[in-house]
Formats: C-alpha cells, structure tokens, sequence
C-alpha cells in the first residue's frame, strides 16, 4: 500500500486522542462511560480518553482505568463562546484527534462549533442541526408524517386552557410531556391538568399532549453515515426498568421490523452519527416512533458485546475511514447494569473541583 | 399451529423468544409438546403421543393443549 493510500487511523503515529462528555455513570447515566469502553475495546487503534465533565462527582472522572484525563468544561447554558475558549485550551494541550459528545443539552454548541473544530484538526461525527431539529420532540409528530414513520399523534399547547380541546381531540388516555423530560399519563381532564402544571412548572412551555400507545418498549441504537445509510443497528427490549424508566437490564432482539424501521428513519433523515430511536410495540405489531435521541444511548456498550462496536466505528467514519454497514449481531445478548462504590481520595475530588482538570 | 423458526428452547423446558426477548420455564410435558410443534405436528398426533406416554384422560388433555396453544400464540410464539 502506497503510503499516501494509508488512512489518519494508519497514519497516526502516536494514540489517537478522543475527548467523550457525558461521564455521570449514575442511575440515570450519561453514555459516556459506555462510549469510553466500547472505545477501549477495539483492537484496530490504540487511544487516549480524554474525559469532559460538568460536574466533580460524575463517576467516570475517577475511573483512571478507562479515562487518561478530564477537564472540566462550562455548561450549555454557557453558549459557543466559553465552550470553544475551553475545548481549544484543552487541545493545546492534549492535541484531541475526535470528541464525542453524548448529552442531549450539549449537542446544540457542539454542532454549531463543528466547521471551527475542523479547521483545529478536530473530528466529530454529528448530524446537521437541521437534522438535530427536525427530530425535536415537538417536531416529532410532523417528522413522522413526512417520513412515513408512525409517532403518535401530539398536540404542542401554551396553556392549560387548551387542554380541554385538545383532550376531545386525541381522547384519553393521554400523555402530557414536558418540551425537555418527564411524561404523566392521565386519565381525566383533572388528571391531565395536574400533570400540566407539574411539568410546566418543572421545565416550561410549552407542553406536549400525546395520544397514549399501550405496547412493549423497545429501543434501538443507531449509527448513520450522513448519507442515508445506516451502519449498525442493533435492537434491545428493556428487562428491567428504574423508576426513573431506565433500562437497568436488557436484551437484543432478533426482529427485522426494528431493523427496517430504524433504516428507514436513517435514509429519511441522512442521520449522521449515533442516536436510539425509542420504540413502543403494539399488541398488533405496530411500531410506533415515540422519541428520537440524537446521541448513542447509555447501554451502547451492548452494541459492541453484540458484534457491532458502535462508537469504534463512529470513530473510525469521523476520521474519515470508509465503514461498511454491518448486520451481523449476536441475539439474546444481555447487559445487567450495577451499581459499584468507587473509592478516592479527597485530593482527587479537591484536583478536579479546584483546577478543573484531573 | 406452528411454533416459529426462532424460538429457541432447551431439553430443561427453556424457552426463549429472541424477537421479543421473553424467556419461559414450562414442565417436562410442555417440553414436549414445544418439541412436537417445532416438528410441526398436528394437534391430533400431540395428543396421540401424549396419550401414549403418559395416563392422561383425553377430554382434559385436549383442553389443557388448547390453554398452552393459546398462551403461545399470545406471546407471539406461533406463526
């Protein structure tokens, strides 16, 4: 092979270096630490992880074995300005190859900075914010229209006036959603006013009214190319659920349907990067779309003990390799998560919140 | 009456259903009878083979097929 033909991947000398966010491996977890595993797996480059926190007790900051080094970068809330001023600071130091970053409320800076990143020498592998937008949970309905997905029916209201209206319209049960977070189901008018000012009060308006669809969950992680196809998908029932709703255990499926479903929502939308597609089964079959996250879900890790290394290959398509969809993977795969006291010391925790690095 | 292609099952009375991730336990003669339909044998030869093997009163035998084919078919075990 001529030297010029050689990929970054074969080209890089030293470790490739990759900056992953999302370290809260709490009981409602971020994916990073799943990212960084899955990563660290893959025998074909040799890396070194750079963790990206928000806060000083995110678990995966003191979990040396997996991540080299973590800074501390500012929240969302922040704005582009102060993240860039931070992430290039970093690169100076640490000459980052690839960052992935996993929150939903970050994604939005990130894929503003994507083009400046570049011209650093900076990787990502993120959709459009076209993209990123067209999936929003107040835009799902409308999405799914276009696309020929089935998402349930939703009404998007700014006062508790309309919810008698709107209530006739989709009938009860309802689910009252919040724009972020949160879903109640209500039975009544009375119900679902509750519910209303609940979660307004808790992340603002405006609200979502969506019609109730009883069925099985199923969730499915995606990787996308960018232009319409779809590189790994992988399908996972959840076993056991949190009361947070979190899947604490879980299983991959053997169900065409799922894999057709989430190839179609890839070519449709030309997704670029990982997401999960969070799916309600009917008693009937009917696989309903009930939200799209536009990030690789905290049990990713299943993928890559499946067959299908996710993340890896994600970090190969941001560098530039060419990744041939794969659709082999191992059924009846089970992931049980657990929770481990990790130990540390106090210069640790005084390290990371003092100087904001560790 | 037939069991689809993918359910997996073992000798212990195991069954699992990788399209939809459930798993069962049943006794030694569900056993049986999973392994008959993955053969694709009707319901008349299960209950004549069944009746061979264990002292079974027919009526009540071919009611208890028709409660375990129901189950199966609402766990989306049958084609």
């Amino acid at each position: 092979m001529k030297s010029q033909d050689k990929s970054l991947i074969e080209k890089k000398k030293n470790k490739i270096v990759i900056a992953v966010s999302a370290l809260n491996a709490v009981d409602s977890p971020g994916p990073g630490v799943a990212v960084i595993r899955s990563i660290r797996e893959c025998n074909d480059f040799d890396v070194r992880i750079i963790g990206l926190s928000y806060e000083s007790l995110e678990p995966g900051l003191y979990m040396h074995d997996l991540v080299d080094k973590s800074y501390q970068i500012p929240y969302p809330s922040g704005g582009t300005d102060s993240l860039m001023a931070r992430l290039i600071h970093i690169h100076e130091i640490e000459k980052i190859d690839v960052i992935i970053p996993n929150f939903d409320a970050e994604l939005f800076n990130f894929i503003k900075l994507r083009d400046k990143l570049k011209e650093l020498g900076i990787h990502t592998f993120l959709p459009d914010l076209d993209q990123f937008e067209a999936r929003d949970k107040i835009k799902l309905y409308q999405f799914g229209k276009k696309h020929g997905l089935m998402v349930p029916e939703d009404k998007i209201i700014y006062d508790a006036n309309q919810l008698e209206k709107v209530a006739k319209e989709l009938s009860y049960p309802l689910v009252i959603k919040g724009k972020f977070y949160d879903a109640i189901i209500a039975n009544t008018f009375e119900q679902a006013q509750k519910a209303f000012y609940k979660i307004q009060a808790k992340w603002g308006l405006p609200i979502i009214v969506q019609e109730f669809i009883n069925g099985t969950e199923i969730n499915i992680a995606a990787l996308g190319d960018g232009d319409g196809n779809a590189i790994s998908i992988i399908p996972m029932r959840k076993l056991y659920i949190t009361d947070k709703g979190k899947a604490w255990a879980g299983i991959t499926l053997d169900d065409d349907s799922f894999i057709e479903l989430a190839r179609k929502f890839v070519k449709a939308t030309k997704w670029r990067g990982g997401c999960e597609l969070e799916v309600m089964q009917t008693s009937n079959g009917k696989p309903y779309i009930m939200e799209v996250n536009p990030r690789f879900p905290a049990w990713i890790y299943l993928t890559a003990a499946a067959g299908q290394n996710q993340p890896a290959m994600l970090v190969k398509l941001a560098l530039g390799e060419k990744v041939k969809p794969v659709t082999e993977y191992e059924v009846g795969k089970i992931f049980v998560r657990y929770a481990w006291d990790l130990i540390t010391n106090i210069s640790e925790f005084q390290k990371i919140s003092g100087t904001g690095e560790l | 009456m037939k069991l689809k292609k993918n359910i997996a099952t073992s000798e212990e009375g195991f069954i699992y259903n990788p399209g939809t991730g459930d798993s069962f336990s049943t006794n030694p003669i569900g056993t049986d009878i999973i392994s008959m339909l993955k053969e694709e044998k009707t319901a008349q030869e299960v209950i004549e083979i069944i009746r061979g093997k264990y002292d079974v009163d027919q009526q009540l035998f071919e009611k208890d097929l028709d409660d375990f084919v129901c189950q199966l078919k609402d766990f989306s075990m049958l084609d």
